[in-house]
């Protein structure tokens, strides 16, 4: 199935996890927050937490602001 | 500051800050630099923004919260680019999530991408879902005293006019108006925005406001570590100016030794 990653369609496997989504890229441990069709998904719910087609997901971090 | 003269400190949203000045972490070469001049600066709160992370390319990428951990620094997320209140609320509830609960904000939201002024509409709105929300909403406004009051009235915990356009460096460019808005409200009030180096941030303190908020004076300087530690500096220096209370103006001169006792 399809789901959306910061603006960007990701070909994914049916019964994705969050947790597993933040292990595949790589950034498990990482200060970052979660966003799916503009509800907050909780760090600590990743695990249980299951992407369905078409989910519009956003991940984001703090950067340098004023 | 002499123990002759008594300041209250700093209460933001009921935490007690012994500088009064607040810095962004934008701008800056690299986080080095940035974990260096915020540190000259002596500045507890830190201002970041929140964005997109660069998943899968740069894996190994420092994270800024690294050069300033929330364990020494009270992180101030801000809604920079939201020209939406509904975009500002959905920013400021992805900040909670990232840092772990913690609820206080920097609400601004943008009319217009040439001055960066605040949209005061929008920002009342946002506001308003905010507070609604359990946030405590630091808010960046105009120097307009009617929307000041409103924005305490909803419940934001500090007023934040700009001095001028985020990032002109201008300095104080209604100093009347800012001084209205430190007269009339009961919160906190601090500039944020438009200050370009150590003058205007002693001005800005001398006017009587809690404390300044900067990024580019000190980012964009030509040595950002230096004008930090300038910046620490001019803010307690127009504080106690502040307090001390400055001498009347005159329109003419006033000798300063004594008449008396001359012998030519």
């Amino acid at each position: 199935m399809e789901i959306i990653v910061n603006g960007e369609q990701r070909e994914v496997s049916e019964g994705l996890s969050a947790a597993q989504l933040v292990e595949d890229m790589a950034i498990t441990g990482k200060r970052i927050a979660m966003e799916v069709n503009l509800e907050i998904v909780p760090r600590s719910t990743y695990s249980e937490y299951i992407f369905k087609s078409g989910d519009k997901v956003e991940i984001v971090h703090a950067v340098g602001g004023g | 500051m002499t123990d002759t003269v008594k300041d209250s400190p700093l209460v933001i949203a009921g935490k007690t800050y012994s500088s009064r000045l607040l810095v962004g972490s934008g701008k800056y070469k690299d986080n080095e630099e940035t974990r260096l001049a915020t540190e000259a600066s002596g500045a507890e709160i830190i201002t970041v923004a929140v964005r997109r992370s660069n998943i899968g390319q740069k894996p190994d990428e420092p994270n800024l919260l690294d050069a300033v951990p929330p364990e020494k620094y009270t992180i101030l997320p801000n809604t920079a680019g939201c020209y939406t209140a509904d975009d500002a609320v959905r920013t400021c509830r992805l900040a909670r999530e990232l840092l772990d609960g913690h609820n206080l904000v920097k609400l601004e939201v943008l009319a217009d991408e040439k001055t960066l002024y605040p949209d005061v509409i929008q920002t009342l709105k946002a506001a308003e879902l905010l507070v609604k929300e359990d946030f405590e909403v630091m808010v960046y406004t105009t120097d307009d005293l009617t929307i000041a009051k409103e924005l305490e009235a909803i419940g934001c915990v500090a007023v934040m006019p700009l001095a001028a356009p985020i990032g002109s460096g201008l300095g104080v460019q209604n100093p009347y108006g800012i001084k209205f808005i430190i007269e009339e409200l009961k919160v906190p009030v601090l500039i944020d925005a438009g200050v370009g180096t150590a003058s205007d941030a002693a001005f800005a303190m001398e006017l009587g406001c809690d404390g300044v908020l900067m990024n580019s004076a000190i980012a964009a300087a030509q040595n950002p570590v230096l004008m930090a530690s300038a910046m620490k500096k001019a803010i307690e220096a127009g504080r106690e100016a502040y307090l001390a209370g400055r001498m009347p103006r005159k329109r003419y001169a006033s000798a300063s030794s004594p008449i008396d006792g001359t012998f030519f």
